[in-house]
């Protein structure tokens, strides 16, 4: 009982924050509702006991992706009327899209009516493990069958980081960085100097 | 609880209500220790300063928090003109809920965790990164300069500490074996030498615990990583434009976080619930008490630390936090899981 209210809870909220973060006109909200969107997804994984990608997502998208999305967003000069002349310009690639994945959507239901399609039964029967935590379950998966794909996916993430550094990074000589272990090392004798000069006399410095 | 409701109800009702019962079981003492430890942290603050601190209202200056919140409760709320309204009324309801929710997996005794589920420790990993949006929504919202400046900064030193955090917590889960909090705190039991609980006492983890001790200090923007609300640099950072009830509901969230810091010092490296020493007789002293005590230690840390260290320049914390943590975090999973596979731990 509670779980289906909690399903229904969630998958209404995810909708409504998935059209609303289309439809806010500032890219601040729409990123805020993404974050809700997100977030309730990660909720609808919890209850098909999913608990470890739904702990991840919440992690990864919103504790990181979402953070760095809304940091760039923010920063943004918004200007109104060019987002609404983008609209009218990108509207039927966007509709065109729309239908693609509506037509793709009835074609699965229409399948699974005919027959031809089975959803898996979320009983555990999937799992490399049973009765195992997801975690585990999870990581005998991935450490075994799919290792070469799990380390090819890695280095692919590691090589895009990279290229990314490399784009981006230039030495500059003509900026003074700090030199933390020279500001470290530095002693109060190399810095000050006591002097005790007389009355009406100045410093030379 | 759930079996007690469920003499009246079906199963679903009555766990329902035993989970909101436990909520309030928790949260309520969560917020008056809360309050009382803003009185303890000034009066810390105070004696390192050699002065007396708060000591007019009521005993010792007992109540002087409450009257804080009573005055800041009668005080107006204000919010500027080119504020994004909505927005900066829900940031600090999100700093506050956020603090809150992640006592949810904290084990206050054997069994008595109100969810004692399988990725406890992924949990709050994941709560504890939505702390941040608290201030960036705070900071974006205020439509303020200094708010601003400081929404940034606390985005890229969240994330910038949540690395090497997620790379220490590694090091403890191998050891534990396990994600789950009670787990972690029983894989702690006679660890060292079946004498000592708490994983502090192995040398291999003890620089981890230092390292989760400042990366803690970084994530709850205490001193001296507060640069968000750097008072000579940014007036009062996201805060500014906050005033009465949304700004002591960042207050409360501040120290809610911080104590949540200090209980997960104590339940993933110190042994939690458990006694320091796995010896009967201290058995007889019950969980909690033991866990307050060390969440009251830390506690103690971070009041001392605030009150005596400077505040870090922003290149320095970024520093540490990428050049120095995160490299040294990163060879300390390889050690600990080398060290693990040598002697055959998961055998």
């Amino acid at each position: 009982m509670i779980q289906v209210i909690a399903f229904y809870l969630f998958a209404a909220l995810a909708i409504l924050a998935g059209a609303l973060t289309i439809l806010s006109r500032n890219p601040v909200h729409s990123v805020l509702w993404l974050i809700v969107a997100f977030f309730n997804a990660a909720g609808l994984m919890v209850l098909c006991g999913a608990e470890f990608i739904a702990m991840l997502l919440v992690i990864v998208y919103v504790g990181a992706v979402a953070v760095l999305f809304l940091f760039v967003v923010m920063m943004l000069d918004i200007d109104f009327a060019e987002l609404r002349a983008g609209f009218i310009r990108n509207f039927p690639l966007g509709m065109l899209l729309a239908v693609v994945l509506f037509v793709e959507l009835f074609v699965g239901l229409i399948a699974r009516g005919a027959g031809k399609l089975t959803l898996g039964k979320p009983d555990g029967s999937a799992a490399p493990l049973a009765h195992a935590s997801n975690i585990e379950a999870i990581g005998t998966l991935l450490y075994t069958r799919y290792l070469f794909l799990f380390e090819a996916a890695g280095i692919i993430l590691l090589v895009a980081m990279i290229g990314a550094i490399v784009l981006t990074h230039r030495q500059r000589s003509d900026v003074r960085g700090q030199n933390v272990s020279k500001q470290v090392a530095r002693r109060p004798e190399e810095a000050t100097r006591n002097v005790s000069p007389e009355v009406g006399k100045g410093v030379s410095l | 609880m759930t079996a007690f409701f469920g003499q009246w109800l079906t199963y679903d009702w009555a766990w329902a209500l035993a989970t909101i019962c436990g909520i309030l079981l928790i949260a309520l003492p969560l917020m008056l220790g809360v309050a009382m430890i803003i009185y303890v942290d000034r009066k810390i603050w105070a004696a390192m300063a050699l002065r007396k601190g708060p000591n007019v209202v009521g005993p010792f200056g007992l109540l002087q928090s409450f009257a804080d919140g009573a005055k800041v409760f009668l005080q107006e709320t204000i919010i500027p003109s080119a504020a994004n309204k909505g927005l900066f009324l829900i940031a600090p309801i999100i700093t506050f809920t956020v603090a809150l929710l992640a006592w949810a997996v904290i084990p206050f005794n054997s069994g008595a965790i109100l969810a004692n589920i399988n990725v406890g420790l992924l949990y709050v990993l994941a709560i504890s990164s939505l702390g941040v949006y608290g201030t960036v929504i705070a900071g974006w919202s205020s439509n303020s300069k200094y708010p601003f400046f400081s929404a940034m900064r606390a985005s890229a030193q969240m994330i910038s500490y949540e690395v090497s955090i997620g790379f220490i917590l590694i090091c403890v889960v191998l050891w534990a074996g396990t994600f789950n909090m009670n787990g972690i705190v029983l894989a702690q039991k006679g660890h060292v030498f079946g004498l000592l609980n708490g994983f502090v006492f192995n040398p291999l983890l003890f620089p981890m615990w230092v390292m989760f001790l400042i990366s803690g200090m970084a994530e709850t923007q205490r001193a001296p990583f507060d640069l968000t609300e750097a008072e000579s640099e940014l007036v009062a950072g996201y805060q500014t434009e906050y005033s009465s009830m949304s700004f002591a509901l960042y207050w409360l969230g501040e120290y809610a976080n911080v104590l949540l810091m200090c209980a997960l010092n104590a339940t993933l490296f110190w042994g939690g619930y458990l006694p320091p020493l796995d010896w009967a007789p201290l058995y007889l002293i019950p969980g909690f008490i033991w866990l307050l005590l060390k969440i009251f230690f830390f506690f103690f840390i971070f009041s001392w630390v605030k009150a005596t260290v400077p505040r870090y320049r922003y290149d320095q914390l970024m520093r540490l936090g990428w050049k120095v943590f995160l490299p040294i975090s990163l060879l300390w999973v390889f050690l600990v899981s080398g060290y693990l596979m040598l002697t055959g731990h998961f055998a």
